[in-house]
């Protein structure tokens, strides 16, 4: 199975890692090659220097043959256009963007692509531990 | 007209100040502290601080009435194209407009269905072509909707097609010829037009069959 990562800052490179160990083969994408220290000393997949919205490097990476892409650079405008992109313009199967701002999570929710929102996430689980040890 | 105009900078400054004076009613959203300071100063409560791409600074220019207009101008693509996602789909603002800041990003706004689209490097490029000879065939406008573009090509003397007729040049299925300009004097291409060296002739075409066009237009 093939996955391209696009944006590796500790969310990005994290998962690239994992999908690795659990035996994908992983192409990254990110802006700065500083994504690549991220990445450990001996990263073995490819790693692509560009932005996401660049449709060469995103097809340089592979995108066309990609079983899954996850998009999770630090912008979640970039992440929400690279996301609809990947889904539509390439039909890459699953397709995964994170996206900080709930309002923006909720809207681009039940698109074809799978939303993430770890601000969400904090927010129920925060407000959960608080009620729990109210009622303790 | 109820017009919000997102990012001000130098076009959403321009687009703005044409506006009120026309005497719409306008909402200018800007993201830069310093920026938006200025504009306060020169425009009042038209002016608004915040990130246009946020729901909530969205409802605060008024997308919930909505505005008749949505104008994307930032210098940020993806920030245009979620401005204008949000404006349609969320607000069902009729008619949005984005400014596209590098070209190649143009199909990302094709491919979400945001039109029209304004690039100001496209529309340089495309003079630049017009004034290079070397460009022997000049677009000069993409109807990127109905998936055809209108180009202009200048017969040269060593051209085949010199001399010949339009019904009798072997012209791609994609193609048509639309007019001839000779000597500043445009009629429209019929069959029995007989083109000549120097003409000017324009021709709607499907994006791909340049080079067919061009190899019977230009091919000695």
């Amino acid at each position: 199975m093939k996955a391209l990562i696009i944006g590796v800052g500790r969310v990005g490179s994290a998962v690239a890692g994992r999908l690795h160990d659990e035996g994908w083969e992983v192409a990254v994408v990110d802006e700065s090659e500083e994504a690549l220290g991220r990445l450990g000393p001996n990263w073995p997949g490819e790693f692509h220097l560009g932005h996401g919205m660049d449709t060469s490097v995103l097809e340089r990476a592979g995108i066309a043959d990609a079983d899954a892409c996850v998009a999770s650079t630090d912008g979640d405008n970039t992440n929400i256009v690279v996301a609809q992109v990947a889904k539509r313009r390439y039909e890459v199967p699953f397709v995964a963007a994170r996206i900080l701002d709930p309002a923006r999570a909720d809207f681009y929710s039940g698109r074809g692509f799978d939303v993430v929102s770890p601000t969400k996430t904090a927010i129920a689980e925060l407000t959960h531990s608080v009620l729990s040890a109210g009622e303790s | 007209m109820f017009v919000v105009v997102a990012g001000g900078g130098k076009v959403g400054v321009s687009v703005t100040r044409t506006l009120l004076a026309l005497g719409h009613e306008l909402v200018l959203v800007e993201q830069d502290q310093p920026r938006y300071e200025r504009l306060e100063e020169e425009f009042q409560h038209r002016a608004i601080h915040g990130d246009a791409t946020e729901i909530f600074v969205l409802e605060r220019a008024g997308l919930r009435r909505p505005p008749d207009i949505l104008v994307a101008v930032t210098g940020d693509d993806e920030d245009n194209i979620i401005i204008c996602q949000l404006a349609r789909e969320k607000y069902g603002v009729p008619k949005v407009i984005a400014r596209v800041n590098d070209p190649r990003n143009e199909p990302h706004f094709d491919l979400l269905g945001i039109s029209p689209t304004v690039s100001a490097t496209s529309m340089v490029l495309a003079l630049v072509e017009h004034e290079v000879p070397q460009h022997e065939l000049v677009h000069l406008l993409e109807l990127r909707k109905e998936n055809l573009e209108i180009v202009e090509v200048e017969i040269k003397p060593s051209s085949s097609a010199a001399g010949k007729k339009v019904e009798d040049l072997h012209l791609p299925r994609t193609a048509r010829l639309i007019s001839v300009v000779r000597d500043g004097r445009a009629e429209i291409a019929v069959g029995s037009t007989e083109l000549q060296a120097g003409d000017q002739v324009l021709a709607i075409l499907e994006p791909g069959s340049e080079d067919d066009l061009k190899s019977v237009l230009l091919s000695r």
